[in-house]
C-alpha cells in the first residue's frame, strides 16, 4: 500500500507544481486581457470520491468519468443558477475503498468548501464519510452504495440514486420462490457487511413469500474451498442455493457445486454479477442467476444514447457511470430550482426531485432512497449475462422509446 | 453415510495439499531452525507462472490434451520457483545465518511482503482464472463424488512425499541433510558442504511448493496474489501439529488438518445443536491444534525435535 501512496503523492505533487507554473504564466497576460471567466460566473465545486487505486480502481475511474461527462455537459450548455452563469468544477479524490481514508477525504472536501458530494462508491466508505458531510451540512448523493444503513441514519442530506440492499434482497427472495419455483433454499454468506446484510434480507423475503430456508452456512471473503459446507448442504437437498458475497468466492463455489453433484440452482446478488465471474467459473457459470440494482442500460430511458456518448470519450461502461451522471444532474437541477448553490438553501429542493434521468425517473422517499428503485435479474447463458426480468421501477413499463 | 465419505474425501484432498506445503516449512525448520514465511508466496508464484505459461501455450494455438499442457507449464514453473527459493536463501537468510534467531524471521516476513507486492504488480490485483482445460466430470466412489483431477492431486502428492522420504533416507544428499539438521558444525567437519545442503533444501521445498500451488489453482480454478498467505498459515500450522522439523509429521499434520477442517465445517453445527455454525470451522481446526500442543508440546511426531539441544 505504502509505495502506491507515495506514487500517488508524488504524482499529485508534480501535478500541483505543473499547475502553479501554468498559473504564473497565465497571470501576466490575463491582467491586460478581458476578464473572461471572472466577474458574474459562479463556480460550483463538486466533490467526487471513489477508489481510484487498488482492486476496484476500474469501477472508481468509471464513476469519475460519469461525473466528468455530466460536468462537461453542464458547462457546455451554459447552465444558469439564479440568473447567473455557473461553471462546475470537479474535485476528485481517491478513497482507496478504505473507510479510514474515506473520512480523511471527506474532511478535505469540507475544508475545500465543496457545494455537493457525488460518492462514495462503496457502502463501507460512504457510511462513515456521510457523518462528516452531515455535520458540515453538505448534500451527498451516492451513485452506488447499496447498504441500507447509509440512509437510515436520519441524515436529511444523504441521498442515493440506486436501489438499496433491502430492496434487492426482497426482490431476490421473492424471485427465488415465485419465479424460480424454489421450495427448499440454502443460504451462504461471506460475513461481510454487504454479504451478510443481503443474505438477511433475502432470508426474510423467502419466508414472507412462503419458501423455506433449510440451511444457512457461512464462509469468508478470502476463502476458496467450500466443499465441506457444500457437502453438508447437499445432504439437506435444497433446490436453490443463495450466496451473499463477491465473485471471487461465488465462482469457485459454482465449480465445486458441479463437482460434488449438488444440483441446486445458484443465485447471487450484484457482487457476483461481473464479467470476472464467467472467467473464473468457466463452464460452471452456465445457468447461474444474479441481480443488479437498476435496469439494463439498453432499456434505460436515455441509455443507448448515453452509452454512445460515454464510450466515445471514456471507453466501455463498467457499472455505475450512468448513475453518477444522473446524480450530478439531480444536484444541478435542485440548485437551479432553489436559485442557490448553498447546500442549506437547495437541500429542500433535493427532496422534491423529479428528474427524468438516464437510468430512471428519479425521485426520493423521505429517507433519501430512490423511490420505486428497479432491480434486474440476469442469468448466464452461453457465457454472457442475459436479462431475465426487471422488477419495480418505471423502466419495467413498456418498450423504450428513442 | 455417503456424506461422511464425501467429507473425508474433501478433507483428504485439502490435506494432501497442506501436507505438500507443510513439507517445505518443516524441511527448512529441521535444518536451519528458521520458519520460512516466504514459502506461501512461492506456492502462489508457482500457480501464477503456470497459469501464465498455460495462457501463452493456449494463445499460441498449441493443441494438446489439457494435462500435457499443465505438465509443460510445470516444467517452467518448477525451475522458476526453485530459482526463487535458492535466491531468497542467498539474499535474505544466508547473510543472517549467525545473527540472532529473530533477525531472519523478520527478513522472512519482509521477503513474503515483497513477493506479494511483486506478484500484484505483475499479475494484477484481480483473481486470475486457471484455464478450464482439465476434465471436471465427477466419478462416484461409495456414494461420494471426486474428479479425475482430485484423484491425480492425491496420488501425485503421495508420490512426491514418498519420493522425498526416499531422497532423505536413502541418498548421499539425504544423509548430508540429516547430518546438517543434527549439527551444522559437526557436519561441516565431516566434509559436508553445509551451504550446498541448505541451498538444496530450499530448492526441494520450493519445487514441492510450486506443484502444490498448481494443484490449488487447478482445483479451485483461480489464483490470487494473496493466496499464499492463508495457505502458508494453514500449512505451517499443519507442520507444527505434526511436529515441526519432522517430515512424517508434516504429512500426518497436513492430512489431519484437512480432515478436521472438513469434518468441523460439516458437523460442528450438529455437535453443538446449532449453537456454533460453519463460520467456526477455522476456530475448530485451531482448537484441535492448541489441544494437541498442550498435551504434546513438540507436536504429534516431534520427539526428535524435542531432543535437539
Amino acid at each position: 500500500m505504502n509505495p502506491m501512496k507515495n506514487i500517488v503523492l508524488l504524482a499529485a505533487l508534480a501535478g500541483a507544481l505543473g499547475l502553479s507554473a501554468c498559473g504564473k504564466k497565465a497571470e501576466t497576460p490575463a491582467t491586460g486581457a478581458a476578464p473572461t471567466a471572472g466577474g458574474d460566473t459562479l463556480v460550483v465545486k463538486l466533490g467526487h470520491a471513489a477508489p481510484l487505486t487498488g482492486p476496484q480502481a476500474h469501477l472508481g475511474k468509471d464513476n469519475e468519468s460519469g461525473v466528468r461527462l455530466a460536468v462537461d455537459d453542464l458547462n457546455a450548455k451554459g447552465f444558469e443558477i439564479g440568473g447567473r452563469k455557473v461553471r462546475f468544477e470537479l474535485l476528485s479524490e481517491d478513497d482507496q475503498a478504505d473507510p479510514r481514508v474515506a473520512t480523511t477525504v471527506a474532511k478535505k472536501f469540507v475544508d475545500d468548501g465543496v457545494n455537493a458530494i457525488i460518492g462514495h462508491l462503496n457502502s463501507g466508505t460512504t457510511i462513515p464519510a456521510s457523518r462528516i458531510y452531515h455535520d458540515a451540512g453538505i448534500v451527498e448523493v451516492s451513485p452506488s452504495a447499496t447498504n441500507p444503513k447509509y440512509t437510515q441514519q436520519g441524515y436529511a442530506n444523504a441521498f442515493r440514486v440506486m436501489a438499496n440492499d433491502v430492496q434487492q434482497g426482497k426482490v431476490l427472495g421473492e424471485f427465488a420462490v415465485q419465479d424460480m419455483g424454489a421450495k427448499k433454499i440454502a443460504i451462504i454468506d461471506d460475513r461481510s457487511a454487504y454479504g451478510q446484510g443481503l443474505a438477511d434480507e433475502f432470508e426474510k423475503a423467502v419466508m414472507a413469500s412462503g419458501g423455506k430456508v433449510v440451511v444457512r452456512e457461512y464462509t469468508n471473503d478470502k476463502a476458496s474451498d467450500f466443499t465441506a459446507i457444500l457437502t453438508k448442504i447437499k445432504g439437506v437437498g435444497p433446490d436453490l442455493l443463495f450466496y451473499g458475497g463477491m465473485d471471487g468466492q461465488g465462482a469457485p463455489m459454482t465449480r465445486q457445486m458441479k463437482t460434488l453433484g449438488l444440483k441446486a440452482q445458484f443465485l447471487g446478488g450484484d457482487g457476483v454479477h461481473t464479467a470476472e465471474f464467467m472467467k473464473l467459473a468457466g463452464p460452471a457459470a452456465e445457468g447461474a442467476t444474479a441481480s443488479l440494482p437498476g435496469v439494463p442500460l439498453e432499456v434505460m430511458p436515455k441509455g443507448p444514447q448515453f452509452k454512445q456518448r460515454f464510450e466515445a470519450k471514456y471507453g466501455t461502461i463498467q457499472l455505475y457511470a450512468p448513475y453518477c451522471y444522473d446524480a450530478v444532474m439531480v444536484v444541478a437541477e435542485a440548485m437551479q430550482r432553489a436559485g442557490s448553490i448553498d447546500p442549506a438553501k437547495y437541500l429542500p429542493e433535493m427532496a422534491k426531485t423529479r428528474h427524468e434521468g438516464v437510468t430512471a425517473s428519479i425521485g426520493f422517499d423521505d429517507k433519501g432512497d430512490l423511490s420505486n428503485g428497479a432491480i434486474t435479474v440476469y442469468r448466464v447463458e452461453n457465457g454472457d449475462w442475459k436479462v431475465l426480468k426487471t422488477i419495480g421501477g418505471p423502466a419495467a413499463a413498456p418498450a423504450p422509446t428513442p | 453415510m455417503d456424506i461422511l465419505v464425501q467429507q473425508l474425501i474433501n478433507g483428504l484432498i485439502l490435506g494432501s495439499i497442506y501436507a505438500l506445503i507443510a513439507l517445505g516449512y518443516t524441511m527448512v525448520y529441521g535444518i536451519l531452525g528458521l520458519i520460512n514465511f516466504a514459502h506461501g508466496e512461492i506456492v502462489m508464484i508457482g500457480a501464477m507462472v503456470t497459469i501464465t505459461c498455460l495462457n501463452l501455450l493456449i494463445g499460441s494455438g498449441v493443441e494438446l490434451p489439457g494435462l500435457l499442457l499443465v505438465g509443460l507449464s510445470l516444467l517452467m514453473a518448477i525451475p522458476a520457483c526453485a530459482l526463487l527459493g535458492f535466491t531468497i536463501e542467498r539474499v535474505a537468510y544466508r547473510p543472517l545465518r549467525n545473527a540472532p534467531r529473530l533477525a531472519p524471521l523478520i527478513t522472512a516476513i519482509g521477503v513474503s511482503i515483497v513477493l506479494q507486492n511483486l506478484a500484484m504488480m505483475i499479475w494484477g490485483r484481480q483473481y486470475v482464472a486457471f484455464p478450464s482445460i482439465l476434465p471436471a466430470e465427477p466419478h462416484q466412489v461409495l456414494g461420494a463424488s471426486i474428479t479425475s483431477l482430485q484423484i491425480l492431486i492425491v496420488v501425485l502428492a503421495a508420490a512426491m512425499m514418498a519420493g522425498l522420504m526416499l531422497l532423505v533416507h536413502r541418498t548421499r544428499l539425504g544423509r548430508a541433510m540429516r547430518a546438517t539438521s543434527q549439527s551444522p558444525q559437526v557436519a561441516s567437519l565431516m566434509g559436508v558442504n553445509v551451504n550446498h545442503v541448505i541451498s538444496m533444501t530450499f530448492i526441494l521445498g520450493s519445487c514441492l511448493g510450486s506443484v502444490a500451488g498448481v494443484m490449488v489453482s487447478a482445483n479451485y480454478g483461480q489464483a490470487h496474489a494473496y493466496m499464499g498467505f492463508l495457505l502458508g498459515l494453514k500449512a505451517f500450522s499443519a507442520a507444527v501439529l505434526g511436529g515441526i522439523g519432522n517430515l512424517g509429521g508434516a504429512v500426518v499434520g497436513g492430512l489431519l488438518l484437512g480432515i478436521i477442517e472438513s469434518l468441523g465445517a460439516g458437523y460442528i453445527g450438529d455437535f453443538t445443536g446449532g449453537f456454533l455454525g460453519s463460520q467456526y470451522q477455522d476456530v475448530f481446526a485451531f482448537m484441535v491444534l492448541i489441544l494437541v500442543l498442550v498435551f504434546r508440546p513438540s507436536g504429534l511426531m516431534g520427539e526428535r525435535v524435542a531432543e535437539r539441544p
